[in-house]
């Protein structure tokens, strides 16, 4: 039997704008581009006052910023940024077909509020707060799955940051009971330098290391009186304000220089969180507005977005100072904050730069090409494939046994893995530097995708592929647009149609062919890379 | 003769502006990101790690004590070697025959009875809960003996064989790109099938047609065509198909050997490894890791050693023999050992029938090649094998030394992120580098 031909001859033109098209586009006038700081009406959304902020500072410099992506490029970014989860075919074509004029911002809405999205920031803050069984952080299987379900559900239910992080800062309690407790546990040394090098790192978003001893050891102070004591139950350990510790001291140094003193019946760390969580703190708000803005566009307003400290300056003052306001304005509601980056239009620039200028990347002048993380990596190959992945743990533990269709992103603990993850740079959750999750490529990761037997079998027998290339009734042209819808979030041009009729040709037998172009397709830069 | 004097005083000075640079304190933040890889000309080129995974018991291996009786020795031995007056354990024969190339480390020693930190201190020569994590030797090797240190070869600089650790991040704040690559795989099978480089039932002509496939599907490189992370993401690409349609994949046909060394070498998973090995070091390969597991005998020791002692005399006796034999021991550090021993004293009651625990406190390493000298035994324990009672060494010890003989030294390290002093190289601890064995 002669196998039915994949693809037929180009009979229509492609119906979408592809990724290569914006190159096009690239010599048309950007919209929104001349809006100027001072033009921008107090009474205008947040997202035009970002836009404000950074085309403002864009034309000072004289950089010209991209055009403003596809609707194609924005639904896989959007869904790739906000919920670490490649869209579906379906959901690509729903999009697409929309005509009504304010689809994205409700595209952004709809995807804040899906399960997914705390998932895949409970993981992301999970990285940050070093949610690990075992070594070198040692929080055990089960504190483990109680911390982060606390996390996931804080992010699910939008916990104002600030309670969020007194919660953390202030808790006592059974790690297995108290979850938040464990966030003094996830430390390599739970000497008071280590936990205040910790509380700056993570609230601060700023690296002690560097300060002089003596400023050093005034925050220090501020943890001197935290407890830890063993129970009757295997491995569990109690958190608490421990006033008779050695190592208690009675008085301490904000890192604003300002000095206190405690009383006997103070816990010290309930007055460092009053201080940090006051709302004109001056590190609190500008650490988690610099973070956030970190995690959609690439790198920091202050870069290293975990490395804030005098000498190493804002790029944009302005467009800092406006979302630490908006922060504290917003009472600490990080859906919100979220919400208004990914609906300015400095997010949604397409990655082709409309500026040769080198610094025209450090200004946000274009949205920067990122790999997918590993995690979100090996899901989305697994949601095109319809495969699934193993994951073991070193601990043998009940709590470290997963069921193989978990997807990645839902995984509690750093210890549980699997070697693609560790090969992809997932974060060790060792330290909590945001410079952990590590994207550079390397010529193991292209074997892997390339050509190995785990990649293999998922495009040789994963379900949903094989059914897709295997649909006796459809139309072969469909089965190219599946493809492509399903891989790469668009249809494919007439470019790319022509050469996969050429290399049908090449072929003799039909789903073979469909096999190889998975392969290619995921093989890509676009695929393998936010854009 | 001239040119040992040269390598002496490399070591002198290498060892001298190492501990200057330990002493130094915290540098300045960013002071630089990355050290320029400071190398110098070493006696070592390549290193092979077999890595007895659990803890091997000393008492059963290369520190036997008949005399301590039954409740010590168990049904064992010890047998005399070809160098008067070191003994190891009867159930190495071969190894015996080979003590004149090897030296017996006998005197280790750290504090810690778990598996996660002892290999985490034995293979980086870091105590845990330094706050960053520090690299494995294999991926401060690959760092300063790989492409940074003038390695040409198309083989990844640091192969693991077959599995990684998996207990740590072998790279530790040196990043993804020094992870180990991992073959996967069985050597010992008929078609050992390295993980990505032989792909079964793709043909090289799929593969050609694969590849152009994909070039003309490639789109987005061409639209951003000076974007670093994408120009990066091709050039490890291009060193990929290197290694699937170029030549240095061949090192992994293993049916190249002849058949007769392929028995010396043992025909199972480890004595193969340890031909592969060798096959790796002799195209340049800086850093081969065999991961050797099963040695964490709590329960029936001595019955479990009967079947793994053999095979780890006739792979490793065999692998020393051949390096030997071939020129390749002068230059080819091999190191075998495991995070620990174990308890001396055995416990034969049920359910441990002659089990050991974990024992930190003493434990033997064996080092060979690469500029160590052979036929040597440094330290000693006591009657019992509890307490280390001349000359403790501690792993940093065993790795600075390692790294004096590859010529790493003097700037041999890298500023991590944070600020810290984060130094690949561990300053000599205990006893200081081995200097009776260089």
């Amino acid at each position: 039997m002669k196998a039915t031909p994949v693809f037929p001859r180009i009979t229509r033109l492609c119906p979408a704008l592809p990724l290569v098209a914006a190159l096009a586009w690239f010599a048309a006038p950007a919209a929104g581009v001349t809006a100027k700081p001072a033009a921008t009406p107090p009474s205008a959304t947040p997202q035009a006052r970002i836009d404000g902020a950074v085309f403002g500072a864009l034309q000072r410099l004289g950089i010209r910023p991209a055009v403003v992506c596809p609707d194609e490029v924005f639904v896989r970014r959007v869904y790739l940024d906000a919920i670490g989860t490649l869209p579906a075919a379906q959901e690509v074509r729903a999009f697409l077909e929309d005509r009504s004029p304010g689809k994205r911002d409700a595209l952004i809405d709809r995807l804040l509020a899906r399960d997914e999205f705390a998932d895949y920031w409970a993981m992301r803050w999970c990285d940050l707060l070093r949610v690990k069984s075992e070594f070198p952080i040692n929080l055990w299987p089960n504190a483990v799955q109680a911390y982060h379900r606390w996390i996931r559900t804080c992010v699910k239910e939008n916990m104002p940051y600030d309670r969020f992080a007194r919660e953390l800062l202030t808790a006592n309690g059974s790690n297995f009971r108290t979850p938040q407790v464990n966030f003094y546990r996830a430390v390599q040394s739970k000497t008071p330098k280590t936990l205040a090098q910790t509380v700056a790192l993570t609230f601060m978003g700023t690296r002690v290391e560097g300060w002089p001893e003596a400023r050093l050891a005034g925050l220090a102070a501020f943890f001197s009186q935290v407890g830890y004591k063993t129970t009757s139950e295997w491995k569990e350990e109690i958190i608490y304000f421990d006033a008779a510790s050695t190592n208690a001291q009675m008085s301490a140094v904000f890192p604003d220089g300002t000095p206190v003193e405690f009383t006997p019946d103070q816990d010290p760390r309930e007055v460092f969180a009053d201080w940090l969580l006051a709302p004109r703190n001056p590190w609190f708000a500008r650490a988690i507005a610099n973070r956030a803005w970190a995690w959609f566009m690439g790198h920091g307003i202050v870069d290293e977005p975990d490395d804030i400290r005098p000498d190493n300056p804002p790029v944009n003052p302005e467009l800092l100072a406006l979302l630490e306001r908006e922060v504290v304005m917003g009472r600490y509601d990080l859906k919100r904050l979220f919400q208004m980056i990914l609906k300015s239009k400095t997010y949604q620039l397409s990655c082709i730069p409309g500026s040769d200028n080198p610094a025209a990347e450090r200004n946000f002048a274009f949205y920067p090409v990122r790999r997918l993380d590993a995690e979100v990596l090996i899901d989305a190959l697994n949601q095109i494939t319809g495969s699934t992945e193993k994951y073991t743990s070193s601990i043998p533990e009940p709590f470290s046994f997963i069921p193989e269709n978990q997807r990645t992103i839902t995984l509690a603990d750093g210890s549980i893995s699997s070697p693609f993850l560790s090969l992809y740079g997932r974060s060790a959750r060792d330290t909590g530097l945001a410079s952990e999750r590590n994207h550079d490529p390397t010529a193991s990761q292209r074997l892997h995708l390339l050509n190995s037997s785990h990649i293999q079998r998922k495009l040789e027998q994963g379900g949903k592929l094989l059914a897709l290339i295997r649909q006796p009734a459809a139309k072969p042209r469909d089965t190219v647009d599946a493809l492509y819808l399903t891989i790469l979030s668009r249809y494919p041009t007439a470019d790319e149609l022509a050469t996969l009729t050429a290399y049908r040709q090449t072929v003799a037998e039909g789903w073979r062919v469909a096999q190889d172009v998975a392969w290619a397709l995921i093989n890509t830069a676009e695929f393998q890379y936010r854009h | 003769m001239n040119t040992h004097l040269t390598r002496r005083e490399t070591l002198r000075r290498t060892v001298e502006g190492a501990a200057g640079l330990w002493l130094a304190g915290r540098l300045p933040l960013r002071a630089g990101a990355a050290t320029p890889p400071a190398r110098s000309a070493g006696s070592a080129k390549s290193v092979i790690q077999i890595w007895l995974w659990g803890g091997p018991p000393h008492l059963d291996t290369f520190d036997p004590k008949p005399e301590a009786g039954n409740d010590y020795a168990g049904p064992f031995k010890a047998v005399e070697t070809n160098v008067p007056g070191i003994r190891i354990c009867d159930l190495l024969p071969s190894l015996a025959r080979q003590a004149d190339k090897y030296a017996l480390i006998r005197s280790m020693t750290h504090d810690s009875n778990a598996h996660e930190t002892a290999t985490y201190m034995v293979q980086t020569g870091h105590k845990a809960g330094e706050r960053v994590i520090y690299p494995a030797t294999g991926a401060v090797v690959s760092r300063f003996c790989g492409a940074e240190g003038g390695y040409t070869g198309q083989l990844p600089p640091y192969i693991a064989l077959t599995e990684p650790l998996g207990r740590f991040d072998e790279a530790g704040f040196l990043g993804a790109r020094y992870k180990p690559f991992a073959t996967g795989g069985d050597p010992s099978q008929p078609k050992f099938l390295v993980e990505g480089i032989a792909a079964q039932g793709i043909s090289d002509q799929q593969q050609r047609d694969r590849r152009e496939l994909l070039n003309k599907l490639n789109t987005l490189p061409r639209a951003l065509p000076q974007n670093a992370a994408l120009r990066a993401l091709a050039r490890s690409e291009e060193q990929a198909y290197d290694m699937i349609l170029g030549d240095g994949a061949k090192v992994f046909d293993l049916s190249a050997e002849k058949d007769e060394l392929r028995e010396r070498y043992g025909r199972n998973k480890f004595g193969q490894s340890c031909l592969m090995a060798r096959r790796l070091v002799e195209k340049g390969v800086p850093y081969v890791t065999i991961n050797y597991n099963g040695w964490d005998t709590h329960k029936d020791n001595f019955t479990i050693l009967r079947r793994k002692l053999p095979e780890l005399d006739k792979g490793l006796a065999t692998l020393l023999q051949d390096l030997s034999e071939r020129g390749l021991l002068a230059s080819t550090i091999v190191w075998c050992g495991g995070e620990f021993g174990r308890t001396p004293k055995a416990d034969f009651s049920a359910p441990w029938n002659g089990g050991r625990g974990h024992w930190g406190k003493a434990f033997s390493t064996l080092v060979a090649g690469g500029g160590f000298k052979g036929g040597q035994v440094v330290g000693a324990t006591d009657a019992r094998g509890e307490e280390v009672k001349e000359r403790p060494v501690s792993p940093n010890d065993v790795i600075a030394s390692m790294y004096a003989l590859l010529g790493i030294g003097a700037q041999a390290g890298r500023l991590h992120p944070p600020g810290e002093e984060a130094r690949a190289t561990p300053a000599p601890q205990a006893g200081g580098i081995l200097k009776e064995l260089i």
